[in-house]
C-alpha cells in the first residue's frame, strides 16, 4: 500500500526511510533502457541480468535498474555497476553472467568492455574519467542514471519533490517567481525568453483559471534531450511544474508530448500515477493548499505545434494553427486564459534552482546565459549522444574533446544548431562559446539544442535544401509569406541542387528571406530563412559552383554526380552487381564490371558493398 | 440511421466524449482499425455533435493519421538530420525503386506502408530504418533487400 501524504513533514520521513532503507555501498548494476540503447537490445541484456541474478542467487546481494538515458548513445547498451560507476559499453547478453560473475567474487574488472581511448589505446574503467563524460557538467540530466524513471521512491531518495517543499513550507509564489527571475534561467526550447519573466506575467494576468503547459512536442529532427528526459527522470519535470503552478496560481497543467515518443508517453504517465497516489498531485498537495493536476495530451506530428498558440490550438482539439500574439498567451492562451508554456528541459531546471540557491546556479554560465545546457550531438561525430554542459563551452571543446571528433578521419565541415530554424556554423568559428546571444550573432540559434555536424562530404546547399523542404512540408500554409516564401525557395534551392541554377538565384533566395523575415506569422516563417542565409553567408562559394560549374563540390548532389568503375580497382567479385537494384551493373565473375549510367539511380549500394575502392564518383 | 463502429463507443467514452480530445480519440482509433475509415469519422461526428467537415480539417492537418488502409508492415525511414547527413535519402530511394511506391505509399498488395518520419530519436544509430517499431540500425543500401526478405 502506497504512502498518501497529508503534510510536509510526512514526505520528509518517508525520504529519511528510504536512505537509510539502502546502504550507499551495496553494489547495483545501472542498465540504461532509453530508446537508444533499447534499439541496441538493452531489454534483452536487462532481461539476462534478470534471469541470472536469480539462478545465481544473487537477488539479495546486487540490485538491478533499468534506467533512463545515460545519454552516450554511440556505445550502447550501458551498463553501469556502481557505486563506483564502472562502465561497460556495447554489452551483450553473452557478458552478462561474466559481468556478474566478476561482481559477486568481489573485484575484477572486464577489460573489452570498458572504454577504450582511441589515441593511447588505454581502457578507461570510471564513467567520469572517460573524455565523453568528463568535460561535462551533468546537474540537470545526470540523475538519469541513479534512478529507475518507474519507481518515485528512487527519485524521492535522492532528495525529489525536496524543492517543492521547501516551496510550498517555505516561500510565497512572489519570492518563487523572484528567485527565477534572479537566476537568469531562459526558456530551454527554442527562443530563450527569461523564465522568471514569463511567470511574473502570468500570474499577474486576469483570467478565471490558469494553465501550466510542458512543452514536450521536440520537433527539431537531431534533437531528443526532452524526450531523454521524461524517459529518464520525469519527476523532475513534474516537480518543476508543480513549483510553477504554485507561483502562478494555476491548477491544471498539460504535458503535450510527440506521439512518436511511446517510452517517454508510458514513463511520464506511470510517474504521473505515482505522484497521484501519493498525493504530490490532486487537492490540497501536502496540506498546503495548492491544488494540481496534469493530464497528457498526445501530439499528431506537426512540427509548427512546438509554437506556443499552434500548441495550445491543438490541445484545444483543434488544428495547430499559430495565431498573431499582440495578445500574449500568459494572458490569453489555452481556452482564452492566462497560460504559460515552458520546454520539459526548462521545468527541469526549476527544482535544481531551488534546491541549490541562485548563487550556486549563476556561477554557471555565461553573462546572458545562466546554467546549463543539454545538446544532442550527432551526425558526422564518434561519440553520439546526449551532452550536458555550462553555457558558455566553445564548438571545438564539445565537439571534439566530448564528441570525439570526425570519424573515419574526415574534415570538419560545419555544425547546424537550432533545429531547421536555426543555422550552419563553419570550422572558423568553432570557439565560438556557445550560449543563446554568441549563437544568434553568428546567424544561428541555440533551439532545443540539436547540434548536427557535417564533414567534407556533406553539401550545404543540400542541407538548406533538406531544412527548407522539411518547413515547408510542416509550414501550416495560413501565412502568405511563409506558405509561399518556403514554396518558391524550395524550387529554387531544387533547381540548384539538379543543376540547373541561374545567375540572380542567390539574390532571390535572400530577398525572399527577408520578406518571409518581415511578415510571416509566426516564429516557423520568421525563422525558416535561417538556414538558407547562414549558408549563403559561410558557403556561398559552393551554391557558386554548383551554378555557374554545375559541379556539387562535396559530390553529394545526385543530378550533378555519375558513377563509374575503376577498371585497375575492380577484382570482379560481383557484390555492386548484386546489391544494385536497377541491374545496372554487368559483368562476369573475376573480371572487370561495367557500370550503365542511363541505368543507375546513385543510390551508392555500390560503393557501400565494394571493398577495393573501385566505385568512382565523378 | 446511426450503426456502432465496433469498439468506437469505448473510445469515445475513454476521452468522455470532449470536443477537446478529438486528436486523441483520432489516434486511438487508428490505432485499432490501423486507419481512420469514412464510418468511423462519420459516427465520431454524431457523438460529439461537430461536423464532418471539421474532422476532416483535423485528420488531414496531422501527418499522424491516414484516411486509406495501410499495408501489413509499416516500413519508417527516419529523415531526421542527422540520419539525412548519413545518407538517408538514399536509403529511401532505393526502397521506393524496391517497393515500387512512393514515400507516404502503400504497396498493391497491401504488404508495406513506406513513410517517412522527422528523428525518432535515435541519432547514433543513423541511417535509421524502423519496422513495426523495431528500429534497425546503421541501415545501407545492401542491406535492405534481405532485411525486407523477413517480412515478405
Amino acid at each position: 500500500m502506497s504512502p498518501h501524504f497529508q503534510t510536509i513533514s510526512e514526505l520528509r520521513s518517508f525520504r529519511e526511510g528510504l536512505k537509510r532503507s539502502r546502504d550507499p555501498k551495496s553494489p547495483w548494476i545501472a542498465i540504461c533502457c532509453g530508446t537508444g540503447c533499447q534499439a541496441c537490445g538493452a531489454l534483452e541484456v536487462l532481461e539476462a541480468f534478470r534471469g541470472k541474478i536469480q539462478e545465481m542467487g544473487l537477488k539479495d546481494r546486487i540490485g538491478i535498474r533499468a534506467t533512463g538515458c545515460h545519454g552516450f548513445c554511440e556505445r550502447g547498451p550501458l551498463v553501469v555497476i556502481r557505486p563506483q560507476k564502472i562502465c561497460y559499453m556495447n554489452v551483450t547478453t553473452e557478458d552478462v553472467s561474466e559481468i556478474l560473475h566478476q561482481l559477486a567474487n568481489g573485484g575484477g574488472v572486464i577489460e573489452r568492455l570498458l572504454y577504450q581511448d582511441p589515441l593511447s589505446n588505454q581502457r578507461i574503467l570510471y564513467e567520469e574519467e572517460i573524455p565523453f563524460y568528463k568535460f561535462q557538467q551533468r546537474i540537470v540530466f545526470g540523475n538519469n542514471g541513479e534512478i529507475d524513471p518507474t519507481d518515485i521512491d528512487d527519485y524521492i531518495r535522492i532528495g525529489g519533490y525536496q524543492a517543492l517543499e521547501k516551496v510550498l513550507s517555505t516561500m510565497t509564489p512572489e519570492a518563487v517567481i523572484q528567485i527565477i527571475k534572479d537566476s537568469g534561467l531562459r526558456g530551454r526550447g527554442g527562443g530563450g525568453f527569461p523564465t522568471g519573466i514569463k511567470w511574473e506575467a502570468c500570474r499577474r494576468a486576469k483570467g478565471k483559471e490558469k494553465f501550466v503547459i510542458c512543452n514536450a512536442d521536440e520537433g527539431d529532427p537531431g534533437a531528443y534531450m526532452d524526450r531523454s528526459l521524461l524517459e529518464g527522470n520525469p519527476h523532475s519535470v513534474i516537480e518543476g511544474m508543480l513549483i510553477g503552478a504554485y507561483a502562478i496560481g494555476s491548477e491544471e497543467g498539460y504535458v503535450y508530448v510527440r506521439n512518436e515518443y511511446p517510452l517517454a508517453i508510458s514513463n511520464l504517465t506511470c510517474a504521473l500515477d505515482q505522484a497521484r497516489a501519493y498525493g504530490l498531485l490532486g487537492k490540497n498537495i501536502l496540506g498546503s493548499g495548492l491544488n494540481f493536476q496534469i493530464k497528457i495530451s498526445r501530439g499528431g506530428g506537426a512540427f509548427v505545434c512546438g509554437e506556443s498558440t499552434a500548441l495550445m490550438a491543438s490541445l484545444e482539439g483543434r488544428v495547430g494553427e499559430p495565431r498573431a500574439k499582440y495578445i500574449h498567451t500568459v494572458e490569453q492562451g489555452l481556452w482564452n486564459q492566462p497560460s504559460n508554456l515552458n520546454n520539459v528541459e526548462t521545468w527541469a531546471n526549476v527544482p535544481i534552482i531551488i534546491n541549490r540557491g541562485i548563487e550556486w546556479y549563476t556561477s554557471i554560465g555565461t553573462e546572458g546565459s545562466k546554467g546549463t545546457k543539454i545538446f544532442s550531438l550527432v551526425g558526422k561525430i564518434n561519440h553520439t549522444g546526449l551532452v550536458e554542459v555550462p553555457m558558455g563551452m566553445t564548438l571545438r571543446q564539445i565537439i571534439f574533446d566530448i564528441g570525439g571528433g570526425i570519424p573515419k578521419g574526415k574534415r570538419f565541415k560545419a555544425v547546424q544548431t537550432g533545429g531547421p530554424s536555426g543555422g550552419c556554423i563553419p570550422e572558423s568559428l568553432l570557439d565560438l562559446p556557445v550560449d543563446f546571444d554568441r549563437l544568434q550573432e553568428a546567424g544561428s540559434m541555440m533551439g532545443s539544442g540539436g547540434m548536427i555536424v557535417m564533414d567534407e562530404d556533406n553539401c550545404m546547399v543540400d542541407m538548406a535544401r533538406y531544412f527548407v523542404q522539411f518547413l515547408e512540408e510542416e509550414s501550416c500554409g495560413k501565412c502568405t509569406p511563409c506558405r509561399e516564401g518556403l514554396q518558391q525557395m524550395g524550387r529554387i534551392l531544387k533547381r540548384i541542387c539538379r543543376g540547373e541554377g541561374k545567375k540572380g538565384d542567390i539574390e532571390l533566395l535572400e530577398d525572399l528571406s527577408l520578406v518571409m523575415i518581415e511578415s510571416s506569422l509566426c516564429g516557423l516563417g520568421l525563422t525558416a530563412p535561417n538556414p538558407v542565409l547562414s549558408t549563403l553567408r559561410y558557403f556561398r562559394e559552393e551554391y557558386e559552383t554548383h551554378i555557374q560549374e554545375k559541379r556539387c563540390p562535396a559530390k553529394f548532389c545526385r543530378e550533378l554526380i555519375s558513377f563509374s568503375i575503376r577498371p585497375d580497382q575492380c577484382t570482379g567479385c560481383g557484390a555492386c552487381a548484386r546489391v544494385c537494384p536497377t541491374q545496372a551493373i554487368k559483368g562476369e565473375r573475376k573480371k572487370v564490371h561495367f557500370l550503365e549510367s542511363q541505368k543507375c539511380v546513385k543510390c551508392r549500394a555500390c560503393v557501400e558493398a565494394c571493398k577495393f575502392e573501385a566505385i568512382e564518383i565523378n | 440511421m446511426l450503426v456502432e463502429v465496433e469498439g468506437l463507443d469505448e473510445i469515445l467514452r475513454k476521452h468522455g466524449y470532449q470536443r477537446a480530445a478529438l486528436i486523441g480519440i483520432l489516434q486511438d482509433i487508428q490505432s485499432r482499425m490501423n486507419y481512420l475509415p469514412r464510418k468511423a469519422l462519420q459516427y465520431v461526428s454524431k457523438c460529439l455533435e461537430i461536423p464532418l467537415s471539421e474532422i476532416y480539417e483535423v485528420a488531414t492537418f496531422y501527418k499522424a493519421f491516414h484516411l486509406e488502409p495501410r499495408g501489413k508492415h509499416t516500413i519508417q525511414v527516419c529523415l531526421g538530420t542527422a540520419c539525412h547527413v548519413r545518407g538517408s535519402q538514399r536509403i529511401l530511394s532505393y526502397l521506393e525503386t524496391l517497393l515500387d511506391v512512393k514515400a507516404g505509399g502503400t504497396t498493391k498488395d497491401l504488404s508495406f506502408s513506406l513513410e517517412t518520419v522527422n528523428c525518432l530519436g535515435a541519432c547514433a544509430l543513423g541511417p535509421l530504418l524502423v519496422i513495426d517499431r523495431k528500429y534497425y540500425g546503421k541501415m545501407e543500401t545492401g542491406k535492405v533487400e534481405s532485411l525486407l526478405k523477413k517480412y515478405r
